[in-house]
């Protein structure tokens, strides 16, 4: 270990021109293609080894479309309730995914980098909120509100880095206990700041409104079909929060700093040594993903309303997601996301007494199946 | 794990040959613990019910609720933040059970029956959590322990038809037997000292016994552990299974006292100030709980006059809570109990007085 931290004392004082030349030697565009040739290939070695597991999704993911775009026939409907109830919660599922999908990914990579399990994220959701309710009431503009929002938050999100977490570092424990404590003190923070009383952000008038979507929702008894019609706000940040997925995605895997992030999270030691500036990037890290969760704070409150309370809510909505689909992972997260928003708003409709122990029973589930979670690795 | 330290063990070895000076030895070295004992004892003498019910009665029961989390901690490596949860499911079930203001829920058993039956259900439930994250390690246990309390709080919430949602329960009684009224103030003094210091003793003496020493052993090193033969996985299942115990007792107690559960009484805020507790008391032995404990009682029932003195706004407690939590990890992660103990050590190399 000992030469090992000279050598990296070494580099560093070598200057940059060393980091990036081993760096473009890594990277390069041929083995990105080799690599998703790869992926495919695992994708049906997956398949090959689980068959029935396959099969079992394949039909799962065909009864869902036929349920989605099929009309009910009267059977199916006296069974489990009218179709619009169904389609309205699979969609208010689907679009909660989204908001959890940014919320947790910001903690999943937190996680990831750093080992630092940052329980004030929910309190930087709950920041971004009001920050984002300020700047709509000030400047008027809803997608201004997003940028300030992003800003506070991963000012305060650089500054817990700096002040604090840099000082601790390796002290995971110690780490999670000062954010379980920073948490109690932003909450208290914000409820002097902005009282108890629930906020809303008035959703812009371009995107008010219900918009007609191409799913039948029933057929009248006239044989007129009637279709769905969805909130055209919702629809649009769930693309927007799929458009960042793909964009961390690729950010992760095209670019430099991504690519040095992508190797601290499997070690963050070695690339330490190697000379490149881990520091900086956790501050990066850190400042980004605090800043999502400040987004996220804004689309929590056009979409419901931000208040008291939400702050453990979306810790919650956090730590459930990265469980379930697996630390660190920001795939896993979309997919956790995706688990348990649906699961939420089905099991209000469908389990109303019961609804948040269906999220926490597939977490169990995954806990013992597979400890590490849906896409986690050891 | 900078909050894990080792545990004194030195009384453990005592030579045969010293056993006629041990028992002055032992009474000359737990000192001071004879003297809170005997303070406590004769405190009803001259407290009035206000000290005894909110001050003392008080700090015992969230002590025995933060103690079962020191003895995870503390002797087990695993911070779990499902303790107060598990206290809460005891509080939950007597109301359940027991007799109510509700009739339409509970089904009004006499005590003998409802309490055991509430502490097993809440003992299952802390096995069960134990289960699923004794596989896990460190800041893993904190995020799932987390996640099921935050899942419990919400289910609380939500559910109308066990747990009375948003209300709760109210006008739960202590119970009358040998003709005592258990809930007026100096019999349910006596009893919450009863079980708070039956819970401390048991948490010392499990801490010395073969059980307690393979558990410390698992939280040093798991893997030598398992090497040596012990069963890793059902020392700390059994850990949680006993530490669910001393919090389901406290549970039951806690919902007499107040005489009411409601969801908040689990919620998140309460979840985490067992930790605080327990943290600012000091998880390295078992008295650093009671100490955390006191303290918060103490703070919450006079720092809103205190704050409102210095011209602050009194609603401002959960901040004071926070930033002495925030510093107490920064500066002693031992908490009290480590101040404590590295102050004796300076006044013991400084001054030279008594070398024990």
């Amino acid at each position: 270990m000992l030469p090992a931290f000279d050598s990296s004392n070494f580099r560093r004082n070598d200057g940059g021109s060393s980091v990036s030349t081993s760096l473009s030697g890594y990277g390069g565009r041929p083995s990105e293609g080799r690599a998703s040739e790869a992926r495919g290939d695992v994708l049906g070695q997956w398949i090959a080894r689980h068959p029935v597991a396959a099969l079992v999704i394949a039909v799962a993911v065909i009864l869902v479309l036929w349920l989605v775009l099929a009309p009910w026939p009267p059977g199916v409907e006296e069974a489990i309730g009218k179709k619009r109830l169904f389609v309205n919660a699979l969609f208010n599922g689907i679009t909660l995914g989204g908001l959890y999908f940014l919320v947790a990914t910001g903690f999943t990579l937190i996680f990831g980098l750093m080992r630092n399990v940052n329980l004030a994220h929910g309190s930087l959701y709950l920041f971004g909120g009001y920050m984002g309710y300020e700047a709509t009431q000030w400047t008027g503009s809803w997608l201004f509100s997003y940028v300030i929002a992003f800003v506070c938050c991963a000012i305060v999100g650089m500054a817990m880095q700096f002040f604090i977490f840099r000082r601790m570092e390796g002290q995971d424990l110690r780490q999670t206990l000062v954010t379980l404590g920073l948490s109690i003190i932003f909450s208290d923070l914000m409820v002097w700041v902005w009282g108890g009383n629930a906020i809303q952000i008035d959703t812009p008038d371009y995107l008010q409104g219900p918009v007609p979507t191409p799913i039948i929702a029933s057929i009248r008894s006239s044989g007129e079909m009637v279709f769905l019609r969805y909130p055209l706000v919702r629809l649009v940040i769930f693309a927007a929060a799929v458009v960042i997925g793909i964009g961390m995605w690729l950010a992760l895997h095209r670019t430099r700093v991504g690519v040095m992030i992508r190797a601290g999270v499997d070690d963050r030691d070695m690339l330490s040594v190697l000379g490149y500036r881990v520091q900086l990037l956790f501050v990066l890290v850190f400042a980004f993903g605090a800043g999502l969760a400040g987004m996220a704070g804004v689309v929590g409150g056009t979409f419901q309303s931000i208040s008291l309370g939400e702050d453990s809510h979306f810790l919650l909505a956090s730590l459930v997601v990265v469980i379930v689909g697996g630390m660190g992972s920001i795939p896993g997260a979309a997919l956790g996301a995706l688990i348990i928003g649906l699961s939420e708003q089905l099991g209000i409709v469908y389990f109303q007494n019961y609804s948040t122990v269906l999220s926490f029973l597939i977490m169990a589930i995954v806990l013992v199946v597979r400890p590490q979670g849906l896409l986690g690795r050891r | 794990m900078a909050l894990e330290q080792t545990i004194e063990t030195d009384s453990l070895t005592l030579p045969q040959a010293q056993q006629a000076g041990a028992v002055s030895r032992w009474v000359h070295r737990n000192a001071a613990i004879l003297i809170l004992a005997v303070l406590l004892l004769i405190l009803p003498a001259v407290a009035g019910p206000f000290i005894l019910d909110q001050i003392v009665g008080w700090t015992m029961i969230l002590g025995m609720i933060a103690l079962s989390l020191m003895f995870l901690c503390g002797y087990g490596g695993m911070v779990s933040l499902a303790q107060m949860t598990v206290a809460g499911v005891s509080g939950y079930m007597i109301a359940v059970f027991g007799p109510s203001s509700l009739p339409s829920i509970s089904l009004f058993w006499p005590w003998w029956v409802a309490a055991p039956v509430a502490i097993l259900i809440a003992v299952a439930f802390g096995t069960v959590v134990g289960a699923l994250s004794a596989r896990t390690e460190g800041i893993y246990t904190i995020m799932i322990t987390l996640a099921l309390a935050t899942a419990f709080f919400y289910l609380t919430l939500q559910n109308w038809p066990i747990f009375n949602g948003f209300n709760g329960f109210t006008t739960i009684p202590a119970p009358h037997f040998l003709g005592v009224n258990w809930r007026a103030p100096i019999p349910f003094y006596y009893m919450v000292l009863f079980f708070a210091a039956l819970s401390y003793a048991a948490v010392l003496y499990i801490s010395r016994a073969p059980f307690g020493l393979a558990l410390q052993g698992v939280r040093d090193n798991p893997r030598r552990m398992e090497a040596i033969g012990y069963n890793v996985t059902a020392h700390r299942v059994a850990a949680y299974a006993f530490a669910a115990l001393i919090a389901a007792v406290g549970g039951i107690l806690l919902v007499w006292q107040n005489n009411q559960i409601s969801p908040y009484s689990v919620g998140v805020n309460a979840v985490i100030n067992i930790l605080v507790i327990a943290v600012v008391g000091g998880i390295t032995h078992p008295i650093g709980a009671f100490i955390g404990a006191f303290i918060y009682v103490i703070l919450h029932t006079f720092a809103l006059d205190a704050l409102v003195a210095v011209g602050l706004d009194g609603r401002r407690f959960q901040l004071l809570i926070g930033l002495g939590f925030v510093i107490i990890v920064l500066f002693s992660p031992d908490g009290i109990v480590g101040i404590w103990r590295r102050l004796r050590a300076r006044a013991r190399t400084s001054g030279g007085g008594n070398p024990l």
